[in-house]
């Protein structure tokens, strides 16, 4: 069988009915006139593989899942283009990394063992501790904090926020020096490789550190854990949480409260929060009871909500400028006065966005949001 | 077992550290040949990636040189070189590989024996740290 039949029978390509759900549905297609997931479907199943394969729209998909998720013959097209990245990596193809490849470098560099320098962050008045029930999961913020430091993000802040709440929580998180890259974008940038080296590395680090429960603040790395790994690679031996989901348990629970901020403002639901995870009511539940803040939803929310543009840190082109625009501009015309997201990418996107025009809305994360209450 | 002799990528502009470079050998002017030069139009478009990639594939130290501050051929080239490698430093330091492996230096074209100082004091400086193992986790 070759490669692309097995792909056709493992995603389930077979029942496409050609119908087309995908490519009106898919914000890539919208702009960009040659990116189509009905014609890759129909080309695996005329075992045109190889065209596949060469062509260079294959890394534009941004792994959203819309298109998977309103197939009416439940086609899996995300681990289509999954394993047709890893088919094409194997022929030597890959992505056009962004920032000239440094972030794909500062990933790859985290599969060799130099000992990393990854909680010198940690301020003094926030509470850790070497072990304990819950860990907190950074993931690639401290190397956000560098990358993109210029472009008022303050990736790394995100960390010292999610710290804080977890504190007001009652937790006193443990946070690994040993941790590693969650190696995402590797996988969905078809090294399936260094992903598996960095799962594994990844996986033995939460069994040696005797912690039950990884508290993540990241959309990607939540997914990555949650669901590739034990898919992939193994069991994690561990439950994993979003941060939004411990903090919607606190206000139930009544473990914390909110002072008030009168603004109004929207959600973002991050790709790999809310469609591919299902969490959709907790960051709202969240904003719904910070006191005078109003909730506007904007047109497309929930499962029909808009990726933020680019993903993986590949192809990101002037089609990614005009999703993210049309993104902004829907987000601008419920009247809110900051977007809110939970996803430090979608942050960087939108922000990176803003530069590129002349809208005007404050982009936020959400834990950002919170500590500005607490 | 031979003394140990670390690989050294350079990055040298093409107005002041190249020709630089090119002076020290011109003069005959002795210096460990432990580096490939690699020439770039100017140290600011020497980015992080660059440095990275140069440790991805075996590098033990890579030394980065321009124009002094305020002779640059494109103006302020160097001054971007200088935030560009001071943003690359954090990240060597937050990767395990340590800042001390890569250094920023200004070295006009008339400074052969400032290169060829520079060169040394560099390798042995690398030395000292060791070999950049890349040992798979």
């Amino acid at each position: 069988m070759s490669v692309f039949e097995e792909i056709v029978q493992q995603t389930k390509a077979y029942y496409c009915i050609d119908c087309g759900v995908c490519t009106g549905s898919c914000p890539v297609a919208r702009v960009n006139p040659h990116f189509s997931p009905r014609l890759n479907v129909e080309k695996s199943l005329l075992q045109m593989g190889g065209e596949i394969v060469e062509d260079r729209e294959l890394w534009s998909c941004l792994t959203c899942g819309t298109c998977s998720s309103r197939c009416p013959s439940m086609v899996d097209y995300q681990n289509f283009v999954l394993s047709s990245r890893i088919e094409a990596r194997k022929a030597g193809r890959e992505g056009l990394p962004t920032h000239e490849g440094v972030l794909k470098l500062m990933m790859e560099l985290q599969t060799f063992a130099f000992p990393q320098a990854r909680t010198g962050w940690i301020p003094e008045d926030v509470k850790t501790s070497p072990e304990g029930e819950y860990l907190y999961w950074v993931g690639c913020l401290p190397y956000f904090g560098v990358i993109f430091r210029d472009d008022g993000t303050h990736a790394l802040q995100t960390a010292v926020n999610a710290l804080r709440i977890l504190n007001r929580l009652g937790i006193e998180p443990a946070v690994s020096p040993e941790e590693r890259c969650c190696g995402h974008d590797l996988l969905w940038n078809g090294d399936i490789e260094s992903f598996r080296k960095l799962a594994r590395h990844n996986i033995e680090m939460l069994k040696k550190s005797g912690v039950s429960k990884v508290v993540c603040s990241c959309p990607e790395g939540y997914r990555t854990l949650k669901v590739d790994y034990p898919n992939l690679i193994g069991d994690t031996g561990v439950e994993v949480i979003h941060i939004s989901q411990l903090l919607a348990q606190g206000i139930k629970e009544g473990r914390i409260t909110f002072n008030s901020l009168e603004k109004k403002v929207t959600y973002q639901d991050p790709c790999h929060l809310g469609r591919l995870s299902g969490i959709y009511e907790e960051p709202r539940e969240v904003l719904r009871h910070i006191p005078g803040l109003q909730l506007l939803e904007m047109e497309r929310n929930r499962a029909d909500a808009i990726c933020c543009g680019t993903t993986g840190w590949v192809n990101c082109s002037s089609y990614s400028k005009e999703i993210q625009s049309s993104r902004l501009k829907e987000a601008i015309s419920t009247g809110a006065q900051i977007l809110v997201t939970s996803c430090p990418k979608c942050k960087i996107h939108f922000k990176c966005a803003l530069l590129n025009n002349d809208l005007s809305i404050e982009v936020k994360d959400m834990l950002e949001l919170v500590v500005e209450v607490i | 077992m031979s003394e140990f002799e670390p690989r050294i990528i350079c990055f040298a502009c093409n107005w002041c550290s190249y020709p630089g470079a090119d002076l020290a050998g011109v003069s005959r002017i002795q210096y460990p040949p432990n580096a490939r030069i690699i020439r770039t139009m100017c140290s600011g478009r020497v980015s992080p990636a660059f440095v990275l990639r140069a440790f991805q594939q075996g590098a033990d130290g890579v030394l980065v040189t321009g124009c002094h501050i305020g002779d640059c051929h494109y103006i302020s080239g160097n001054e971007k070189a200088e935030e560009n490698m001071r943003l690359t430093a954090e990240l060597l330091n937050l990767l395990g590989i340590g800042r001390d492996r890569l250094r920023l230096e200004w070295v006009s074209a008339g400074e052969g024996t400032r290169f060829a100082e520079v060169m040394t004091s560099f390798v042995e400086q690398i030395k000292k740290l060791g070999k950049l193992e890349l040992k798979s986790i």
